[in-house]
């Protein structure tokens, strides 16, 4: 395609675009009006029926808890997919095996002092804070996924450092591995524990407990903790990956 | 809208901008990352602190550090096919 078909063919889509979007937002309710009536019922019934305060982990974990469940999985599945696709080949080993000993920490060593100290910093601060929203789903901003990957970055300010080798010994990959399915599992286990105690997958059996207390909410804490599980393993699975092929291997240009 | 949120809208649109006009993919993962960071406000002065908090390592870490790592593999490969290109050469 030479430059002049390409920009023709933009132009003729994006006036489409423009015009379909144009007409979309025509039928939208005015800025800092929502269609009332959904918001209106999640906003008064989770706090009440369910003693959860943060209603955005609520809808997640209650209301389309199904759909969660889903996205779960997709996420699992997904990250089986990368770890597929980038696993070691027979001729990766051999050329592996002619790396000296001791060499790959230097690979990633340009960090500065600053760099290492800010990281150094961060380490606590971040794997605190991940654990923190873990476990406060239910009751602030935050939850199972936005943990997980708070908690995932932890590990990240190690290679930031310049470190990739010892990322992995604090990391393993087959602790992530472990993280990740079993982060899954719990949760379809949970989903099945409503379905043993009320006749219903992923209804509460669990009492609600004290609203704005960390155990409250019934089952929400628990599939918090199941989906942070599951996050950090795959994000961290995934660049572990991705940096194998890359940090770890014949430096570039030999 | 409060002038908060015009701010971070214009600045969503720049960032946006920036990214789609630097040329080097290097650069752009950089400037990606800024971008991830204009959204990360924009969620959060919309009043969507839950996706803020998704965004911010998500766009501020996850895709950088994927794409980065993609990018250091394909030099790797190139400069393994100019070596293997001089070698048969000689």
């Amino acid at each position: 395609m030479t430059r002049r078909v390409r920009l023709g063919l933009f132009l003729v889509a994006g006036a489409g675009l423009a015009v379909v979007l144009l007409l979309g937002f025509g039928g939208l309710p005015s800025f800092g009006h929502a269609h009332e009536l959904d918001g209106a019922v999640v906003n008064l019934d989770e706090p009440t029926l369910r003693h959860a305060t943060d209603v955005v982990t609520a809808l997640n974990f209650d209301l389309r808890a199904f759909d969660t469940l889903g996205e779960e999985f997709i996420l699992f599945a997904s990250v089986t997919g990368v770890a597929l696709l980038l696993r070691t080949l027979r001729q990766e080993e051999e050329e592996d095996q002619e790396i000296t000993p001791g060499i790959e920490d230097h690979r990633f060593a340009g960090a500065s002092d600053g760099v290492k100290l800010t990281s150094l910093l961060l380490i606590p601060l971040l794997i605190a804070f991940g654990a923190y929203l873990v476990f406060h789903g239910q009751l602030t901003p935050g939850g199972g996924f936005q943990g997980g990957v708070v908690l995932a970055a932890g590990p990240i300010a190690v290679l930031l450092a310049g470190r990739y080798l010892s990322m992995k010994r604090i990391a393993p990959k087959r602790l992530l591995e472990v993280s990740d399915a079993l982060g899954a599992a719990a949760y379809g286990l949970i989903g099945l524990g409503g379905l043993i105690f009320t006749g219903v997958y992923l209804e509460d059996p669990l009492p609600l407990g004290v609203s704005g207390q960390l155990l409250s909410a019934g089952m929400m804490p628990l599939n918090s903790i199941a989906v942070g599980l599951e996050v950090t393993g795959a994000f961290l699975l995934t660049w572990t990956q991705f940096f194998d092929q890359t940090l770890v291997g014949p430096p570039s240009g030999s | 809208m409060t002038v908060l949120q015009i701010i971070a809208l214009v600045l969503v649109a720049v960032a946006g901008g920036a990214v789609v006009l630097t040329p080097e993919a290097l650069r752009q993962t950089m400037v990606l990352g800024i971008y991830g960071i204009a959204l990360t406000l924009l969620f959060f002065v919309f009043q969507a602190p839950d996706v803020a908090l998704s965004e911010i390592v998500v766009t501020g870490i996850g895709l950088p550090l994927i794409i980065l790592a993609a990018l250091r593999k394909i030099r790797q490969q190139q400069a393994r096919q100019s070596h293997a290109r001089e070698e048969a050469e000689e």
